[in-house]
């Protein structure tokens, strides 16, 4: 699968620093989690760090092997999937596989097509050509147990917050619903209309109504864009941890880099319809911005940059894009 | 209150003459002896009969088909062209067809507030399932409601709003509908009081039967409103001050 291929190369050029060199800087260093900020500006070695740090959680492997075993997440098999919009080809034949219960995150400019490739994940369009299976039964049409966070909350308006919650549920009382506002931190507001709720408990909303379900599969995407950088911080470790607790394969569409590399176990760059990057985020939870956070951050910023311009005075001017 | 103390002073005083308005308690008196004749009540309850029949009837019509037209594009094509042709033909000028073909029974004045209540329910039903917004409707594939459920938990409510602004332009309608055509043709009703008290120069009477239309038609508006504040709760432009939930953010 030439997916794998090209992770194994993206994983190999992060070891370019070579095995001694590494150690070296570790012991001169007394490990990366030593400083972030005096880490960061040591640009030309920073790929060291991260060599150290997968080393130090050598572990997680067998750790994510047995919780893998155990979840409920969905194994998503794609391949060859390709969509076309009258006569423009958003997305050339993508093969893509992710493994139960694994968190990916795929970013890319606007318009690369990444958004197209979750809603044929989700059921809602068909792809051109190719083919999607979830578990190994091909996907057509929503699938019982796919839900979607979308970047607009999408609650009812005219239903109180528990009630929303509840048409995420099959069958299941009011106290459920309230249940799974508390999951989120919302039981007070079970009976506040959606108008009067802010932005980010909105979405949290909708988040508890999109694991009200019990989702083998859970798609979001961009549901942080439009919030505010404190609440958004919240919502990640919220994701985060309810990921953990339930298992559940998670797929997210950002166009934020940093929000990618802080939630994913994996980062998929899609450029121009294909699959340019697929890089594996070998860092313990929860995610510390340190050194080896900011190396995986340049380096896929350093690959949807580098095709265009001149990366460096654009790396200057923020990390999103 | 102070218009009408003012009225009764210069309708008493001789600067308003009798014969071009009378005053307020000339009014009073007309209507009391009305009441107690029993004839007013009557008279009322004819009218409003006639106006509810016809609305339910306009409203349950409009209502279905704009439902339809919204949901079915082949229904919209079906329908809404020959709709939006009628609809620009004043119900009003049909009076002379709809005698002719009704006469001046009951029927004939039902249809015609059959008809002017049907458009702008059809149009702000259509206009209510149009509007709403799509992304509710993907969420809704997503969460896979469909048929029944689909129609209860978002189209009704989202097109209420719209439907409800329908209602009460066509309650305006339908008592203006009504006015005229029991001034026209009648044998009951408050047109047809106005009407024969004009015969024998009661001015009072008129002026009362105005007067009653005044308050049946607010009394219309009222309980449209008390309707939307009721159903549409949930949005912050029609909850009440008092319910305080509209003003929490």
């Amino acid at each position: 699968m030439s997916v794998r291929i090209g992770e194994r190369k993206q994983a190999g050029r992060a070891r370019i620093g070579g095995e001694a060199a590494g150690a070296e800087e570790a012991k001169q260093q007394g490990g990366p989690e030593s400083g972030g900020w005096q880490g960061n500006r040591r640009d030309p070695r920073r790929e060291n760090d991260v060599q150290t740090a997968s080393k130090k959680y050598g572990s997680r492997d067998e750790y994510d092997e047995s919780r893998r075993l155990l979840s409920r997440g969905k194994r998503l098999v794609i391949s060859g999937a390709s969509k076309k919009f009258g006569g423009k080809e958003v997305l050339k034949g993508i093969e893509l596989e992710i493994p139960a219960g694994q968190f990916v995150a795929v970013v890319g400019r606007s318009g690369c097509g990444k958004s197209t490739l979750l809603r044929l994940i989700a059921g809602l369009d068909e792809p051109s050509s190719g083919s999607l299976s979830l578990d190994g039964s091909a996907i057509s049409g929503i699938g019982e147990s796919t839900r979607m966070l979308f970047q607009d909350a999408r609650l009812l308006p005219w239903k109180r917050a528990a009630d929303n919650v509840r048409i995420g549920m099959r069958r299941g009382s009011r106290e459920d619903a309230v249940d799974a506002l508390a999951l989120v931190g919302l039981r007070g507001r079970a009976d506040e209309w959606p108008g009067v709720l802010s932005g980010g408990q909105r979405q949290r909303v909708a988040l508890a109504r999109a694991l009200a379900g019990q989702p083998g599969l859970l798609l979001l995407d961009e549901p942080l864009g439009a919030l505010d950088a404190l609440t958004r911080i919240e919502m990640q470790r919220l994701i985060e941890r309810l990921w953990e607790e339930q298992g559940f394969t998670a797929v997210l569409v950002t166009h934020d880099v940093s929000e990618a590399v802080a939630l994913a176990d994996r980062v998929i760059l899609v450029e121009d319809g294909v699959i340019s990057l697929d890089v594996e985020i070998r860092l313990a939870r929860p995610r510390e911005r340190d050194s080896a956070f900011a190396h995986y951050e340049k380096l896929i910023l350093d690959r949807i940059l580098g095709g265009e311009e001149g990366s460096e005075r654009l790396r200057a001017t923020g990390y999103s894009i | 209150m102070l218009v009408l103390a003012l009225w009764q002073l210069l309708g008493q005083y001789g600067a308003i003459s009798s014969r071009t308005l009378p005053t307020p308690l000339r009014v009073a008196e007309a209507g009391i002896a009305l009441a107690y004749s029993g004839e007013l009540f009557q008279y009322i309850w004819s009218s409003s009969r006639r106006a509810l029949l016809g609305f339910l009837i306009g409203g349950g019509i409009g209502f279905g088909l704009g439902l339809l037209s919204g949901l079915s594009r082949s229904a919209f094509r079906l329908l809404d062209s020959s709709v939006q042709m009628v609809r620009n033909v004043p119900h009003l000028a049909l009076i002379p067809l709809v005698i002719l073909w009704f006469g001046i029974g009951e029927t004939a004045k039902i249809f015609l507030v059959v008809l002017g209540v049907f458009f702008p329910i059809y149009l702000n039903t259509l206009h209510g399932i149009r509007s709403i917004d799509p992304g509710l409707l993907e969420m809704a594939r997503v969460y896979k409601l469909r048929g029944f459920s689909l129609y209860r938990e978002v189209i009704l409510p989202g097109a209420m709003a719209s439907v409800l602004v329908g209602v009460r332009y066509a309650l305006g309608l339908m008592w203006l509908t009504l006015i005229v055509s029991e001034t026209i043709s009648a044998n009951s009703g408050i047109g047809y009081m106005a009407m024969n008290a004009r015969e024998f120069m009661r001015l009072d009477i008129v002026v009362l039967a105005i007067l009653l239309y005044a308050v049946l038609g607010k009394l219309s508006d009222t309980a449209a409103r008390l309707l939307e504040q009721r159903l549409l709760a949930w949005n912050p432009n029609y909850s009440t001050p008092e319910s305080g939930e509209g003003k929490a953010a």
